[in-house]
């Protein structure tokens, strides 16, 4: 009799560990979750992986702003009406900002899609590294009172790119 | 459709090795199931396990680990603490389902 086929997690070494580096620089709520989501994936494959908020990025860590962050239409010419493959005309998107991002709150919840601050708590739950940003926080007056209580610290940029030394990097 | 033998029996997998028959499942195969990749189950596997297929037999869908931190219950971390490094593969493979196809 042949041995039962069992699949192959590939966890039970430690040696060449992949690590991921994401870095989110933006901090419209649309950009706001690619790098949530695979950040969020990538530790679900058992992937180290670590954020860098850095300039707009940085209100995604920032408390009193974490919740308010905004989905604008503007520039975006492939943002469609709920009726299929129409567009919305750019001359109407600059005052579209506060429908367009209730509108995208509600679809993302509509598929239980955490909020920004409850995502990045299931990552840190998952493991995951939270890392700001020195210069952004200098250029903003920011303290570590003013950020998520896991961010794991204030760091120069070539801190983190010592730290993530052989990681993957995404740049959003 | 590939098969292999588990407990005695016959059991359809797919390529990796999942399961692809939920009804093929049954207490005692998931023992097996989480044997063979080194987990031993307690009751909070358990929790687990029986929240997956519940909420399998009702969605159609294998659930992720967001739903069963936001509907089964049971925190990300404790996942992460039970099914060590690929918590949604290693529980839907031994709760006899499919991957979850979720991306969140």
């Amino acid at each position: 009799m042949s041995e039962p086929l069992i699949p192959q997690f590939d966890d039970d070494t430690d040696d060449g560990e992949r690590m991921l580096a994401i870095i989110c620089s933006k901090g419209n709520l649309d950009m706001a979750y690619p790098g949530l989501i695979l950040g969020n994936a990538a530790l679900g494959e058992g992937v180290n992986t670590h954020l860098f908020f850095t300039f707009w990025g940085f209100d995604m860590i920032v408390k009193s702003r974490m919740n308010n962050l905004q989905f604008s239409p503007a520039g975006n010419t492939a943002l469609h009406l709920p009726m299929k493959d129409m567009r919305l005309p750019q001359a109407f998107a600059p005052a579209m900002t506060g429908p367009a991002t209730s509108m995208l709150k509600k679809q993302l919840a509509e598929l239980d899609i955490p909020e920004v601050p409850d995502f990045l708590d299931q990552i840190v739950a998952a493991g995951g590294h939270l890392w700001a940003c020195r210069l952004s926080a200098d250029m903003g007056k920011l303290g570590e009172s003013d950020l998520r209580d896991d961010v794991e610290g204030i760091i120069s940029a070539s801190d983190f790119i010592e730290m993530t030394k052989g990681a993957q990097l995404l740049f959003i | 459709m590939p098969t292999t033998i588990m407990n005695g029996r016959e059991i359809p997998v797919d390529a990796e090795g999942f399961l692809t028959d939920p009804s093929a499942w049954d207490e005692d195969l998931a023992t097996v199931l989480a044997a063979n990749i080194g987990i031993e189950l307690t009751d909070e596997h358990w929790k687990v396990l029986r929240f997956l297929r519940e909420d399998y037999a009702t969605q159609g869908e294998t659930a992720t680990t967001r739903r069963v931190q936001s509907v089964g219950g049971v925190p990300t971390k404790t996942q992460f603490q039970l099914f060590p490094k690929k918590p949604a593969k290693k529980m839907a493979y031994i709760a006899g389902l499919p991957k979850p196809r979720g991306c969140v």
